[in-house]
């Protein structure tokens, strides 16, 4: 075993890993008891009958590429931001940081009762809605839901990330021949790329399994903008607990391929 | 040629108060002082990293005072060297040549030329994670002089180094601005150093300088107390106010 570079040696060392990884091992193992749990629990046949159904795979669909849609509008967004608040001081600049951290604190529900207040109440969001910016039960109301909810995070993570970067690198890169935009675009974002991911991958997280502010704004209607998450609770409210149970398992199933996936291709690190 | 005319700038409690200067073509020169004295702000100030309040900039009799940074034909060379962890030696060195432009034939041919001439030829396809403190001086030194700047500005570029490695290194710094005939500044706070590249050396004190002239001239007739004890003879020769002879405080 090895610390770094440093090899643990004796008895100090090992009780130092040892109680360490203690807390490593029993939230794991908490996390796969749950788990086990389900699959202990579930009928084969409602995971096939979930499997080849057309409603659920559509719910799947809906879910993936929302939730892809939602990440890159997130960074989209993140990276510019992230860096305004990281490297510029300007009047309001403790409001503007805090304001991106609110979706962080207050609960999911809340969005999508706000979001159905604006495009409903006021004259902005009823122009919009009647202008081709529907949004209102629409497949793009959940993409908004989830941005409304999960960008906070994409954003902070590139803040933090903007903020490590040592700014003389762009000074130098500036007396270099490069113009602002150029020591971004060649030397911050380079520098920033893990962090965006990671914050990339916190976003999607957030965005996949989002619930509570879909069934207020969007609904959850068959074959429209039903997604996995809002799919287990109309299963259950029926009495379809087996088949909740599956869309479940199929959902951590997903998201756990997609985490691992985005971490062993994103993770690399960059050898330029 | 370098031209400072009444510098002023405020950062925080910090001033750099009315500073003026003027670096001779291809002249070699140190500017000395304590830390928090300003001397990197002043190289900040040059490179136009700072915004100043009042004062003009001219660098070979241009006006530089309002100029973007990549205008201005500066090499710099931060402390601890910024160099670019995410591209290798040769990415580092090739940075400003891609910034220019440059077609790939000629940005090839100059990165060889500079790796030649400060013999570093040999780690430009290292990461730069594992290069030692000198070879990380020598490739931003490569990184700032291959864009064939007119003016060199270096900040505390062997501070970083041991002993014994300072040395060669500045032997090697004053070698390479001879052969190129740049003008330099170099920062630094240490007198040893000074006395091996410096042609004339500057002394800032909380943003003012005290004294500009030859090593010797700081040295033999310093202009105040606080040269006379930075350049370590006041506490030899300064005695109830005044120097003694063979020094002067002029």
């Amino acid at each position: 075993m090895a610390f770094g570079e440093t090899p643990i040696r004796g008895w100090s060392g090992l009780l130092f890993v040892g109680s360490l990884s203690l807390f490593v091992v029993l939230f794991i193992t908490f996390a796969l008891l749950l788990i086990l749990a389900d699959i202990l629990y579930i009928d084969w046949q409602a995971v096939l009958t979930v499997m080849t159904s057309g409603f659920i795979g559509h719910a799947l669909w809906m879910s993936l590429w929302t939730s892809v849609c939602t990440v890159v509008l997130s960074v989209l967004f993140a990276v510019p931001m992230g860096y305004v608040l990281s490297r510029f001081r300007f009047p309001g600049h403790v409001i503007v940081d805090s304001l991106v951290d609110l979706p962080i604190v207050f609960p999911p529900v809340v969005v999508g009762l706000t979001l159905l207040v604006f495009f409903t109440q006021t004259p902005i969001g009823r122009w919009m809605e009647s202008n081709g910016f529907e949004f209102i039960f629409q497949p793009k109301g959940i993409v908004l839901c989830q941005f409304v909810v999960s960008a906070s995070f994409a954003i902070r993570s590139a803040k933090s990330t903007f903020d490590e970067i040592d700014r003389r690198l762009e000074s130098v890169a500036l007396t270099l021949g490069c113009t602002y935009w150029g020591g971004f675009r060649k030397v911050s974002l380079p520098l920033a790329r893990n962090g965006v991911i990671a914050g990339a991958i916190l976003t999607w997280a957030r965005a996949f399994g989002l619930f509570g502010p879909l069934m207020i704004f969007v609904g959850s209607f068959r074959g429209r903008t039903e997604v996995l998450s809002t799919t287990v609770y109309l299963e259950q409210s029926i009495g379809h607990l087996e088949e909740a149970l599956a869309v479940s398992l199929l959902l951590v199933a997903v998201a756990m391929t997609c985490l691992i996936t985005i971490r062993l291709v994103g993770g690399r690190s960059v050898r330029l | 040629m370098i031209q400072v005319e009444n510098l002023y700038f405020r950062i925080g409690e910090f001033i750099l108060n009315d500073v003026s200067l003027v670096v001779r073509q291809g002249e070699y020169f140190v500017l000395l002082g304590p830390t928090g004295s300003g001397k990197t702000l002043l190289l900040e100030a040059l490179c136009g990293l700072r915004k100043l309040e009042s004062g003009r900039l001219f660098i070979n009799g241009q006006n530089v005072t309002d100029l973007e940074p990549r205008r201005r034909m500066i090499g710099y060379v931060p402390q601890d060297y910024a160099l670019f962890p995410h591209r290798l030696v040769e990415g580092n060195i090739r940075f400003g040549l891609e910034a220019e432009k440059l077609p790939k034939s000629e940005i090839d041919r100059r990165v060889e030329e500079i790796a030649e001439q400060l013999r570093i030829r040999h780690l430009l396809n290292r990461r730069i994670e594992g290069l030692s403190g000198g070879e990380r001086q020598q490739v931003a030194l490569g990184r700032a002089l291959v864009i064939q700047p007119k003016v060199l500005l270096l900040d505390e570029p062997v501070s970083a180094l041991d002993e014994s490695t300072r040395e060669s290194v500045c032997g090697e710094l004053k070698r390479i601005q001879e052969e190129l005939g740049i003008t330099t500044i170099h920062v630094c706070h240490q007198l040893q150093e000074a006395f091996m590249v410096a042609d004339r050396a500057g002394i800032l004190k909380e943003g003012s300088f005290q004294q500009i002239g030859t090593m010797e001239e700081l040295t033999r007739k310093p202009r105040n107390r606080f040269v006379a004890e930075f350049m370590r003879c006041g506490n030899l020769q300064f005695q109830h106010g005044n120097l003694q002879q063979p020094f002067h405080i002029t």
